[in-house]
């Protein structure tokens, strides 16, 4: 048998390491890609809705493609694949995003015609010379008064909430939460808002479509999804994936305001119909008004909690708005159902998380999307219940703190549990005492018996038991009879 | 009105460009000359990402007509290393991790050495106050503060090392 040769001993985890951009970020030579030129490369402007909802009637192009420099406008007629979803590519239904607008625009800045011109300056005239009929329409801009039955209708199928495998929301069930609100000492009830937050990159989004002699076409993008992109443009464009080059990974700031397919397949298809380069870089109005937000949230969170603290039962009722098209939001509301009661062990939960279509921008994704909003709303309703049941805030978490292997409410193990460490590592750099029970704790699984000292320990893995009364010894298998969607 | 000729100093040379009336600077460095290390985050004034330094005064190129820097000297961000290596302040960002995309760095450099060159120990408040103009959305500004302090107190660990020496991620520091 032949030796085995030892690998090169390691050298960079453990360390410090110089980034390989460094020295190209501080002398400006990191080429973003709004910073590719080409010659004869024409630059793309979007005529946009001026309104939040309308029927168009009519686009009259006549007076933009006089203006000196005009060299094509594109509409839907176009698009090959006009109405797609980004995450189509990973199963998400129905097709509902226009890639330009129809025959309806459902938030303002929705892009309808694309210009393209000799100059950025004559593409600007241009798009300020086309004339829309427009035939406005009622918006509506808040979640639950989108779910009323008389609401002004958002979607083209005729349904302001995301359907999840049939049903209007991403549910879970777990336990029997009304059970457990019978038997708590206390209910804790409270709304929790958010707005929607614009990333705000320095860098806007754009890019550059450049056709190439072999009839392939180079996309330089400061996409933060360089295949997604490049999959959802071919879709849209109906051409072999083969047929596109994108050249990404310097993004001038994202922090997931760059994972939509906004930019790359209109610069594309102009490159394709004009047979030249064309740029499309948003202007900074752009990025903040039309670029993917994060979702605003309404979320609603009922407690049941025992005397002592433990939660008992948990009913939350969240609203994403999605603004006018789902983008990544679908797939945030599942993300946030799994995440809604938080990393405690409550033995009655139900989540009912909808992803609701308004006249608002499209939100999507942003660091942490569908779990950030619930950590917000979670850790103050903590904190509230601390307050109401009279209970310090580092107990009311130390008592309901995950272990490994509690079932969480979407049936999935807890296997890698660190709260209680951490809460104990937080503490002593904040300088707070904690208990010498608080001390004792640990992820560690619980057993079945009595454990550690009996207050802590037993009691808090007396909360895990669906719906059984408070006592120590409770069986720390899961909750098998709960029936749960997700 | 029609295109006219404006001649300049950029970075030590000598430049002469047809300009159409109301270019601004930004646009005529970044799309006729090809100098791209001047950024374009908003074009309106609000970023500081622009920066560049007209007769030793920094300036949003963004709202600088092109005409206005007719026989002035212009120092971009192309300008402030030396010929091989990196300026002193160059490397007090590399060292204190003062940018994450890099999008507001050349701005971020050039206003540092507009700074330094007028006070060569500023306090903090003053890097802070000539911070003013100049947006980091990564960052967090801490360790744009830092670098600057650095570089002032010549605290950079090799300063003017080229650029080619930086530490080989795969040897011995
Ligand atoms: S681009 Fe000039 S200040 Fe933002
Ligand atoms: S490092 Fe990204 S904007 Fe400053």
């Amino acid at each position: 048998m032949p030796e085995l040769k030892m690998p090169e001993p390691l050298h960079v985890v453990g360390r410090s390491v110089q980034r390989s951009d460094a020295a190209a970020h501080v002398t400006g030579r990191t080429r973003y890609a709004g910073d590719y030129t080409f010659p004869g490369m024409l630059h793309l402007r979007m005529v946009r809705s001026p309104v939040h909802h309308a029927m168009i009637r009519a686009v009259d192009l006549s007076r933009a493609e006089r203006v000196p420099g005009f060299v094509r406008a594109l509409t839907w007629r176009d698009v090959p694949h006009n109405v797609y979803t980004i995450l189509g590519l990973i199963g998400v239904e129905p097709e509902e995003e226009f890639v330009l607008a129809q025959d309806r625009v459902r938030y303002k800045g929705e892009p309808i015609v694309a210009i393209v011109a000799e100059t950025e300056a004559a593409a600007l005239e241009a798009v300020a010379q086309v004339r829309l009929d427009l035939e406005e329409l009622p918006a509506v801009f808040d979640v639950e008064e989108a779910l009323q039955p008389d609401a002004p209708i958002v979607t083209h199928w005729g349904s302001n909430a995301f359907m999840f495998e049939g049903h209007p929301c991403r549910r879970v069930r777990f336990g029997d939460v009304e059970a457990g609100f019978a038997q708590a000492d206390h209910i804790v009830e409270a709304v929790y808002n958010s707005s929607p937050i614009e990333h705000a990159p320095t860098e806007t989004t754009g890019c550059v479509a450049v056709p190439e002699a072999d009839g392939r076409f180079t996309v330089y993008t400061n996409t933060q999804a360089l295949y997604f992109s490049l999959d959802n443009t071919a879709i849209i464009l109906q051409v072999a994936g083969k047929r596109l080059h994108f050249v990404g990974g310097t993004v001038g700031g994202g922090f997931g305001g760059k994972v939509d397919v906004i930019v790359e397949p209109i610069a594309t298809l102009a490159a394709m119909k004009t047979g030249r380069p064309v740029r499309y870089v948003f202007s900074r109005s752009e990025e903040m008004q039309v670029s993917s937000t994060r979702s605003a949230w309404r979320i609603r969170i009922r407690d049941g909690v025992m005397r002592d603290g433990r939660i008992v039962a948990r009913k939350v009722t969240s609203y994403a708005d999605s603004g006018a098209y789902s983008r990544q939001t679908p797939y945030a509301l599942t993300k946030h159902a799994a995440n809604a009661a938080g990393p405690y062990a409550i033995p009655n939960v139900s989540i009912d998380a909808y992803c609701v279509f308004t006249n608002r921008t499209p939100s999507s994704a942003m660091r942490g999307f569908g779990v950030t909003m619930a950590s917000y709303a979670i850790e103050v309703q903590m904190d509230r219940i601390a307050e109401r049941v009279g209970v310090d805030p580092w107990t009311i978490r130390f008592v309901n703190a995950y272990r490994n292997g509690d079932m969480k409410p979407h049936r999935k193990l807890a296997e890698d549990a660190t709260l209680i460490e951490t809460m104990q590592a937080a503490a002593a750099l904040v300088g707070h005492e904690l208990t010498d029970e608080q001390r004792a704790m640990t992820s560690a699984p619980r057993s079945p018996g009595p454990e550690g000292s009996p207050g802590g320990e037993a009691a808090a893995a007396g909360s895990r038991a669906a719906g059984a009364p408070a006592s120590a010894g409770a069986p720390a298998a899961p909750a098998s009879t709960a029936e749960g969607v997700l | 009105m029609g295109s006219r000729i404006v001649s300049f100093e950029l970075c030590g040379r000598e430049v002469e460009v047809l300009v159409s009336p109301m270019a601004t600077l930004q646009s005529v460095l970044r799309s006729q000359l090809g100098y791209t290390g001047t950024k374009e985050g908003c074009r309106q004034g609000g970023c500081g990402s622009c920066t560049v330094l007209v007769d030793g005064e920094p300036m949003m190129s963004c709202l600088l007509p092109v005409e206005d820097v007719e026989g002035r000297r212009v120092t971009t961000i192309e300008g402030i290393a030396p010929v091989a290596g990196l300026a002193p302040i160059q490397q007090a960002f590399i060292e204190k991790n003062a940018f994450q995309c890099g999008y507001c760095t050349p701005g971020m450099v050039v206003l540092t050495k507009t700074l330094l060159d007028h006070h060569p120990s500023p306090s903090r408040d003053e890097i802070i106050d000539a911070l003013g103009g100049n947006v980091c959305r990564c960052t967090g500004y801490a360790p744009i503060i830092e670098a600057i302090e650095a570089a002032a107190a010549g605290a950079t660990t090799d300063a003017g090392r080229d650029a080619g020496d930086w530490p080989d991620p795969s040897g011995e520091r």
